[in-house]
């Protein structure tokens, strides 16, 4: 349904969009998750056809949003960041404007200004001028006004950005309720959000794709790569801090070994491994066979926010990992 | 066309939710009624001395009265412009409304056309209450009233072109003020260009030909030049394509 292909875009100075590749399948629901200036919103404004590229292709349906962008924006519902109201005009008004504007024919337009009113929770308002609306209910009307000409794709720039966490709950059903129909990609800096509605995630970061995964594959992944807690005794400090690490690193499968605390010659450690190794009992064995004391050994698991610092960490020399 | 007119219609909208389309129009009722006020007042007086002293005054309506009316309201006109036009655009890009035109299945064109067209009507709208003014003659005398449809179709002309001058400084800028003194210092300019009109240095030929003013006098006297309307008409071309080509850098640039 949407393709994009070494999509780039500079502005003036920066770099925004780097060379990034993504597909998304027709009826998916797809988390585009990035820290503040990632770039999300930059691709999202080139998918709608409200910037060009700088190079690369994006094609939504299967039409080029630079040569055939009137289809493009036919198919296509979108939340801006700020969602686009006339604050002179009334919720009824303004959804009949766009209705209109998106090509919805006269005869059907007050049903279907009626259906989303009904849809985005908004009917109650639908006589109210947008200026003396409610943050909660212009990102409604909003989000109303993406969905009125039931467009194949919706692509929402932070959805639940400034709603109460009720609100968030009702706008994450909402946009739940949506996929199917739709193919929909949502833009966020919330980690649960994605957890919670979408099925595939797009990390990016300073404008590059750090990841492209089901969500349920790359929390699994990232868990599965056995991060180990373990915590070691030697006795009577028979050995040191290093020395304890240097064997552990010199369990095959291994790629990193950081020391979390060291209290009264008990040392804690964080053991990652490769992707796809088991090394818990190569661990406890070579502590065991140094003749150290093996106190506490168990799996770390990674959630999602760290997953996300570790992605999109620059410093690659800080541990991401316990951060916190 | 369809979506010109949805886009129309909601500018329409616009400019009536607030005061300021009515403001205008107040401030255009009593501007026109006052000079419409003073210029029969001389007229009268002019007759009625004429009279006295046995003189045949030729009491032409249309001569006297409606040409330098139509000339007052012409210049008027000059400070409606960047009021009707300064939001257009500018506060569409404040808002970020202007996101949502974009990424509508309509054309650029088709926004700008839809835009100008509005300001057009509204524009239209004020001139037809000075036309009340002129109903007043009707009622007393018997102007001819071909050179005064003539005059308001120059009206027309000269508001649409320099209306599409304030769309397009209007996409230039986020903040309505700015487009407005803009815009108010361009159609000042184009004013002024008829000043020099007496010397004949190719500069002042070519600044008194852009004057917008200098292009209505024919207007004014009743007199259709298709000159006159042909510069008109590609001064509104020319704005409506530097609006459209300046929406259309706006998103290559930022
Ligand atoms: N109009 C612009 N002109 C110049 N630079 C811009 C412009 N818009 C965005 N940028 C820059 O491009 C980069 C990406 O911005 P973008 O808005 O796409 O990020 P984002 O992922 O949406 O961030 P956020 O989470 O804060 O919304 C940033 O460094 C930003 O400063
Ligand atoms: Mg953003």
């Amino acid at each position: 349904m949407i393709k994009v292909e070494g999509l780039s875009k500079r502005y003036a100075r920066t770099v925004a969009v780097d060379q990034i590749s993504f597909e998304v399948s027709k009826g998916e629901i797809v988390g585009f998750l990035g820290p503040n200036g990632a770039g999300k919103t930059t691709t999202m404004r080139i998918l709608t056809c409200f910037l060009p590229p700088t190079a690369g292709a994006a094609s939504v349906a299967g039409f080029d949003v630079l040569t055939q962008p009137l289809e493009v924006k036919k198919r296509i519902g979108y939340l801006p960041e700020t969602p686009p109201l006339y604050p002179e005009m009334e919720v009824r008004e303004y959804l009949y404007f766009v209705g209109r504007l998106k090509g919805i024919p006269k005869s059907d337009i007050a049903t279907r200004v009626d259906e989303v009113s009904e849809r985005c929770a908004v009917t109650d308002v639908r006589t109210k001028l947008i200026s003396k609306l409610s943050k909660g209910y212009r990102q409604r009307v909003g989000l109303a006004q993406a969905i009125i000409h039931n467009p194949d794709v919706l692509i929402l720039d932070e959805p639940t950005a400034g709603l109460d966490p009720k609100q968030i709950l009702e706008t994450r059903q909402l946009i739940k309720s949506l996929s199917g129909a739709h193919t929909i990609i949502l833009s966020t800096h919330i980690l649960p959000e994605v957890e919670q509605t979408c099925e595939k995630v797009i990390i990016i970061s300073k404008g590059k794709v750090v990841a492209t995964d089901s969500v349920h594959n790359l929390t699994n992944r990232l868990r599965g790569s056995e991060a180990v807690g373990l915590e070691v005794e030697p006795p009577q400090g028979s050995a040191g801090s290093a020395e304890i690490q240097q064997r552990l690193e010199q369990v095959p499968g291994v790629s990193r070994v950081l020391l979390r605390d060291s209290r009264d010659g008990r040392y804690t450690f964080e053991v990652e491994s490769l992707q796809g190794r088991t090394v818990r009992g190569d661990l406890a064995r070579s502590v065991v066979e140094a003749g150290w004391n093996l106190n506490e050994l168990r799996p770390v698991a990674l959630s999602l926010e760290e997953i996300f610092l570790q992605l999109t960490s620059s410093d690659e020399t800080q541990s991401p990992v316990g951060a916190k | 066309m369809k979506n010109i007119w949805i886009i129309c219609r909601k500018e329409l909208k616009s400019y009536f939710a607030s005061p300021i389309a009515y403001g205008l129009m107040a401030f255009f009722a009593a501007i026109s009624g006052y000079f419409f006020y003073v210029i029969t007042a001389v007229f009268v007086q002019r007759g009625i001395q004429s009279q006295m002293m046995g003189q045949s005054f030729p009491m032409d309506v249309n001569e006297w009265v409606v040409r330098g009316f139509l000339s007052n309201v012409s210049v008027i006109g000059l400070f409606l412009i960047p009021m009707i036009t300064m939001r257009l655009f500018a506060e569409e890009k404040r808002t970020g409304t202007i996101e949502l035109l974009v990424t509508s299945p309509v054309k650029d064109i088709e926004v700008i056309a839809g835009k100008w067209l509005a300001a057009l009507i509204l524009y239209a709208g004020i001139l037809l209450i000075s036309a009340l003014n002129l109903a007043i003659l009707f009622l007393y005398g018997k102007p001819d009233w071909k050179p005064i449809l003539v005059g308001y179709l120059g009206l027309l002309l000269l508001g649409g072109a320099l209306l599409a001058i304030g769309t397009f400084i209007s996409t230039t800028t986020k903040n309505q003020i700015i487009a407005g003194t803009a815009t108010f210092a361009v159609c000042l300019l184009l004013w002024v260009f008829d000043w020099v009109s007496y010397e004949t240095t190719t500069w002042a030929k070519v600044m008194s030909y852009l004057s917008v003013v200098a292009h209505f006098e024919p207007f004014s006297k009743g007199v259709l030049d298709s000159k006159d309307i042909i510069f008109y008409l590609s001064m509104i071309f020319l704005g409506l394509f530097l609006t459209a080509r300046s929406l259309e850098s706006l998103r290559w640039r930022s």
